[in-house]
């Protein structure tokens, strides 16, 4: 089906990228209904971090104020990028079998969902990521990065956090090969990727045993928390670029298994007759 | 007549959902665990933080599980008035408004999530610890503010997910604009309103009124001043409120009922 006299171009990718970045800049009133939402959650978030410094403390879990405030207003942000909570398109073409177009297509589902997604991140990045910044940098005082390379770092961590997002949201979305609904392992990945991932509060509110754990044996804190981490600069350097190594990590093990999983549940598909 | 014609609607409901036991087992539990996540987090803020806007983890933990319980009824009454979005737009609305029966009623009834009792039930399992863990001295009065305050917060709850919703007959594409009010609702009556700054504390707390569904009734059960000077007898007004809530959530309703001119699709 998948003929090697149309292997996959770059162009190819980058129309799908294109296209993905097409798609979302359409839905311009959905873009500001989300930034208004996430800036909403940036207070009430912010506020209990606020108030956890009054109480005493001049650094809380390794922050001072303005990096909460920049890790909890960029977080917002950062939702929209990496698209943490997303409909389950897939799965709904699961299970009504309209994924036989997406096979019947020369390039593997996989490869065609990351090139569309990562365009969507694209634009993503420069709406539902500056919005809510710029609100939160009016009213607070956000940390500025003290190095010119963390920016450079971020972009690639934010990067690195939109494919562990996408692979997992994938995986969510595969399970309806089996289920025919994803809506349980929806649910799974919606309570763990919030408070396991930095959003509600950072990991490092747990026990350093515990956090440490979490970002290198699960994949939830390799979206939210390690770019933020890398963005206010906390820990060392060295302890930075470690971060990064595990996002890659991830990213590896994660697209790994997204491939597994499609090769094994289009078996299944072909067993129900598609 | 009425009334029979809705217990007829809700029963078909009811069993429909429950019919595949597995399924809905499942969806039981996961409703459970989003109430569990919510304690969760304030356990885990307790952890890096002895108080947190003057409040000990005693009195924030009965604010929380007042507020979750509260939102676990509302949500369960009438939550699913969210996806009015859905039904403007294919066209689903256009069927309830031709029947002899209220929409509003109908939508409820119609989408009730039993599955969401998981949470109801949570909910109320935290309420009794958070008070026993208190220390509430219970008098008569007392049990009857703690027995009437989830009601009363259910219904403001309910009320904003209603009046969001009906943004949804101006602007249909409104998206995920409700949940900041109502899931933001229950993030913001989780924890003391001394945390907040000025002006969104007069927004959420007094404007919209989410300082009744857990605030000042905590006050008042624990016989604790307000920080901000609020008489001690707010505690009790929770009902007024709710009911004031609901009034001008069915009035935003009826107003968007008679704007609305279908899709035409």
């Amino acid at each position: 089906m998948r003929g090697d006299d149309r292997a996959p171009s770059a162009r190819a990718y980058l129309a799908l990228a294109a296209a993905g970045f097409r798609r979302y800049a359409t839905y311009r009133q959905a873009m500001v209904a989300a930034i208004v939402t996430n800036s909403v959650f940036g207070f009430l978030r912010f506020a209990v971090m606020l108030a956890v410094l009054d109480a005493g403390a001049r650094t809380v879990a390794g922050y001072d104020e303005p990096q909460l405030a920049t890790f909890v207003w960029a977080g917002q942000g950062l939702i929209g990028v990496v698209l943490l909570w997303a409909p389950l398109d897939l799965a709904e073409r699961i299970r009504t079998g309209d994924v036989i177009t997406d096979l019947l297509r020369p390039i593997d589902p996989v490869w065609q969902l990351l090139a569309a997604d990562l365009g969507r991140a694209g634009y993503a990045a420069i709406t539902r990521f500056v919005g809510p910044v710029i609100i939160g940098a009016l009213v607070f005082e956000l940390y500025a990065p003290q190095r010119p390379m963390t920016y450079a770092l971020f972009v690639c961590s934010a990067l690195l956090a939109t494919v562990v997002c996408f692979g997992c949201r994938y995986l969510v979305n595969a399970a309806a090969y089996w289920l025919l609904d994803a809506r349980g392992p929806n649910m799974f990945w919606t309570l763990t990727s919030g408070i396991l991932g930095g959003i509600y509060f950072p990991v490092w509110f747990f026990p350093d045993a515990l956090a440490t754990a979490l970002i290198v044996l699960t994949p939830f804190p390799s979206v939210i928390q390690i770019p933020l981490d890398v963005l206010v600069e906390r820990g060392s350097a060295g302890q930075r670029l470690a971060l990064l190594g595990v996002q890659a990590g991830w990213v590896v093990a994660i697209l790994a298994l997204c491939r597994w999983v499609q090769a094994r549940g289009e078996r299944k598909l072909v067993i129900q007759g598609g | 007549m009425r009334v029979a014609a809705y217990r007829y609607l809700l029963g078909a409901q009811v069993r429909s959902q429950s019919q595949y036991r597995a399924s809905f087992l499942a969806d039981v539990i996961g409703s459970l665990m989003f109430g569990v996540i919510d304690v969760a987090g304030v356990v885990v803020v307790f952890r890096v933080t002895p108080t947190l806007g003057g409040f000990g983890f005693a009195e924030v933990f009965l604010m929380t599980a007042l507020a979750g319980c509260a939102f676990a009824l509302g949500d369960l009454a009438i939550g699913n008035v969210e996806r009015l979005r859905q039904y403007i737009r294919s066209g689903l609305l256009d069927a309830l408004l031709v029947r002899p029966l209220s929409s509003l009623a109908q939508l409820a009834v119609m989408d009730v999530a039993t599955r969401r009792v998981g949470r109801v039930a949570f909910g109320v399992v935290m309420v009794v610890v958070a008070t026993a863990y208190a220390q509430v001295a219970l008098t008569p009065a007392r049990l009857a503010l703690l027995m009437a305050t989830p009601i009363a917060g259910a219904m403001i709850f309910g009320a904003i997910f209603v009046a969001t919703a009906t943004v949804a007959f101006w602007w249909v594409e409104s998206g995920e604009i409700a949940n900041g009010l109502t899931y933001g609702g229950l993030t913001f009556a989780q924890y003391p309103i001394t945390i907040y700054g000025a002006l969104f504390r007069r927004l959420f707390a007094y404007a919209i009124g989410f300082a009744f569904v857990a605030y000042y009734p905590t006050l008042t059960l624990l016989e604790r001043a307000d920080p901000l000077g609020a008489p001690p007898l707010l505690g009790y007004a929770s009902p007024v409120v709710a009911t004031a809530a609901v009034i001008a959530a069915g009035l935003t309703w009826r107003a968007g009922v008679r704007h609305y001119r279908s899709t035409g699709s």
